[in-house]
């Protein structure tokens, strides 16, 4: 039998409760200038924008499988497919694309050409080197990660698993419109896969 | 106008308050308070420059306060303040009957147990203080937007009657 697929990312967020998206452009801004005039340091001010969306996405992942109907992903491929026109259409309303596969389908790169992130957004010069959403790869590291440890704990809004492992990635910056690019690339290295341990027999 | 989701700005306020609380000020609530004010003060003062554009300029205090309780508040929360309460000396009372960030934010327990080091404070105090912590945020989006009117205040919450919240207004003179 055929799987049943997720639904389509459009779908969903056509039924999330949304917001004005300027609210969340500008707080996120005003968030990043906030950490550039206390850490000063323009890497730990990257660094610290990577642990917020890790624990973000650590979170996300909750919602993401009782609203997305995504239930296994077979491999790595499928799943960065699902993050891409699933996850960041139904959080950010826009549709991400993923191409530059390896040979072995371990890395690849996730690619926005619309960033709600960066509406209003430009870079002084003092900020060179900021990567200034890398809210975002922190996101999608955490989301990987956790969604193991997610459904270890039996919720039953979450019908069944999404991945039996737990994914450990390495999401670096390839290309930026802020800084010149003609586009938003992330690569995503899979650098470890870690066997789920389940709690109690699975009896699929 | 463009939309996202509402659970990116849930958790990125509630990952935003809980960096300030609990990394970078775990032990000086007041510093984190300070920094989570001068975000929502920046992010007010931007909106109100844009919802503002367009407009003539507002004749008075109570017109500004108006604008503030109608149309900034439905831009963000897709409803306006519920009850709008002046001594006519500078003082407005703003008070929203179910605000939504309350209800919606999710408060991180690590957050709660970094609050106060006194262990006989109680677990209520504990979660009212993370509370607080969240609501310095609107108050300093309330205050940047009138500061971009022209309009310097103090701002301060008031959840003495939950899920009410009442945000008050103090015109400096």
């Amino acid at each position: 039998m055929a799987p049943v697929g997720p639904r389509s990312g459009d779908a969903i967020f056509a039924n999330m409760e949304r917001v004005n998206a300027e609210l969340f452009t500008l707080t996120y801004g005003a968030t990043v200038r906030q950490l550039l005039t206390d850490l000063e340091e323009v890497d730990e001010v990257n660094k610290q924008l990577d642990q917020m969306g890790y624990n973000i996405g650590i979170r996300l992942v909750d919602e993401f499988l009782a609203k997305s109907n995504v239930s296994r992903c077979v491999d790595f491929k499928e799943t960065a497919e699902v993050i891409a026109k699933v996850g960041f259409k139904m959080f950010l309303g826009v549709t991400a694309s993923v191409t530059n596969w390896d040979a072995d389908g371990t890395c690849c790169s996730i690619v926005l050409e619309d960033n709600p992130l960066v509406d209003f957004v430009e870079l002084p010069d003092t900020c060179q080197g900021l990567y200034y959403c890398n809210i975002l790869s922190g996101v999608i590291r955490g989301a990987l990660e956790m969604v193991s440890n997610t459904s270890s704990f039996a919720q039953p809004s979450i019908p069944s698993f999404l991945w039996d492992v737990s994914l450990k990635t390495e999401v670096t910056w390839i290309r930026d419109v802020l800084r010149g690019d003609d586009a938003y690339e992330l690569q995503v290295k899979l650098v470890k896969q870690v066997p789920e341990e389940y709690p109690y027999k699975d009896d699929e | 106008g463009r939309e996202v989701s509402e659970s990116c700005v849930d958790s990125l306020l509630t990952e935003m308050v809980s960096t300030y609380c609990n990394r970078f000020y775990a032990n000086k609530p007041e510093l984190a308070a300070r920094r989570i004010e001068a975000i929502g003060y920046q992010v007010g003062h931007q909106l109100s420059e844009r919802y503002t554009m367009e407009r003539p300029r507002f004749s008075d205090h109570l017109e500004a306060i108006k604008f503030i309780c109608k149309d900034f508040w439905s831009e963000l929360f897709k409803k306006q303040i519920d009850n709008l309460k002046t001594n006519h000396r500078g003082t407005f009372v703003l008070q929203d009957n179910g605000f939504r960030w309350l209800s919606r934010i999710s408060l991180d327990p690590s957050l709660e147990n970094a609050e106060s080091q006194d262990p006989s404070a109680s677990t209520e105090s504990k979660a009212a203080q993370a509370t607080s912590m969240h609501l310095y945020f609107p108050c300093g989006i309330i205050r940047g937007a009138l500061s971009n009117l022209g309009i310097p205040c103090a701002v301060s919450a008031d959840i003495s009657n939950l899920p009410a919240c009442s945000f008050v207004v103090r015109i400096k003179a």
